[in-house]
């Protein structure tokens, strides 16, 4: 493959980045990135309608979408197939498996949206999109970006545990240590100047060191 | 680049609120009589039906392209006369 053209299939987006634009097919209707305005919203890639991860995955993406749109979150997934097959698979889901899907599916037959956030990786697939998890938020913008190869399935748990962490960061102005999960002590920003440094030692907060502080919300 | 699926299965783009015939659907007449009071934004109609907010904004995009409700420059939609007479 020309290198341009390589460049061109994964042009990837950015964090804080305005989430590209777009209006798309999906088993929703015609949707466009601006309809979700004010709502939180994770923007999916799987490879490829009637294969097996991406069955497990579907299931597993409605059994929390309850739990997301406690969030103010929704879901929206896509891979390159036609609307006939997405609605062909998801009544599958249902009928075999008994779930609902209750979340829109873009039909990217086009690409547009896939090039866009770069969601087919060469070395992967040349065809299919690998998993991937945009979260934007409710100003449009790309908050954190997960890739995933073809062969492992997403995990639930982290996809609700990085909303969590996010809407945390956005409400109290702190940050989330490793494996924090929600009701556990947040990180205070660390201190911008050496006199801040001193005082933060001051403060109250359960400091290892003026760099390392935590509080409980 | 082969296609798993040919477009040509692409045969009817899914339109929720307005249906191929250019009739609205039970859910487009749904958004139609929460115009019933007066101009409303879509905040306050999904806040009203329940509906989500992706929804009935892509469902009232819909029903102005196929004039049954127009936009004022707020953001609010109201029914135009074609809508007026369907949910009278």
């Amino acid at each position: 493959m020309a290198e341009e053209s390589r460049i061109e299939e994964v042009g990837l987006p950015v964090l804080g980045q305005k989430a590209p634009d777009f209006e798309a097919v999906t088993t929703q209707g015609i949707l466009r990135l601006s309809d979700y305005e004010g709502t939180w919203l994770v923007l999916f890639s799987h490879p490829a309608d009637f294969t097996p991860v991406c069955t497990t995955e579907f299931i597993a993406f409605s059994n929390i979408y309850e739990e997301l749109k406690k969030r103010n979150v929704e879901l929206l997934g896509l891979s390159v197939d036609s609307v006939s097959s997405h609605i062909a698979w998801t009544r599958n889901i249902e009928e075999k498996m008994g779930v609902k899907i209750p979340f829109p599916v873009i039909a990217d037959l086009n690409k547009e949206v896939t090039r866009k956030y770069g969601m087919i990786h060469p070395e992967q697939s040349k065809t299919e999109t690998v998993r991937c998890v945009f979260v934007i938020d409710p100003e449009s913008k790309i908050r954190a970006i997960i890739y995933y190869p073809l062969t492992t399935g997403r995990n639930m748990k982290e996809i609700l545990r990085l909303i969590d962490a996010l809407q945390t960061t956005d409400k109290h102005k702190v940050a989330t240590p490793a494996n924090w999960n929600p009701g556990d002590p947040v990180v205070i920003p660390p201190p911008a100047t050496a006199e801040q440094a001193e005082q933060r030692l001051k403060e109250g907060y359960e400091c290892k060191d003026w760099y390392l502080c935590m509080k409980k919300l | 680049m082969q296609r798993l699926v040919p477009l040509h299965e692409e045969t009817v783009i899914t339109m929720p609120c307005v249906s191929p015939d250019g009739k609205p659907t039970s859910s487009g007449i749904a958004l139609l009589k929460s115009l019933k009071n007066g101009a409303s934004s879509p905040n306050e109609i999904a806040s009203n039906t329940g509906q989500p907010l992706f929804r009935v904004r892509s469902g009232l995009r819909e029903l102005k392209n196929a004039g049954f409700v127009e936009e004022e420059e707020e953001g609010k939609y109201w029914l135009s006369k074609k809508g007026q007479i369907l949910v009278r």
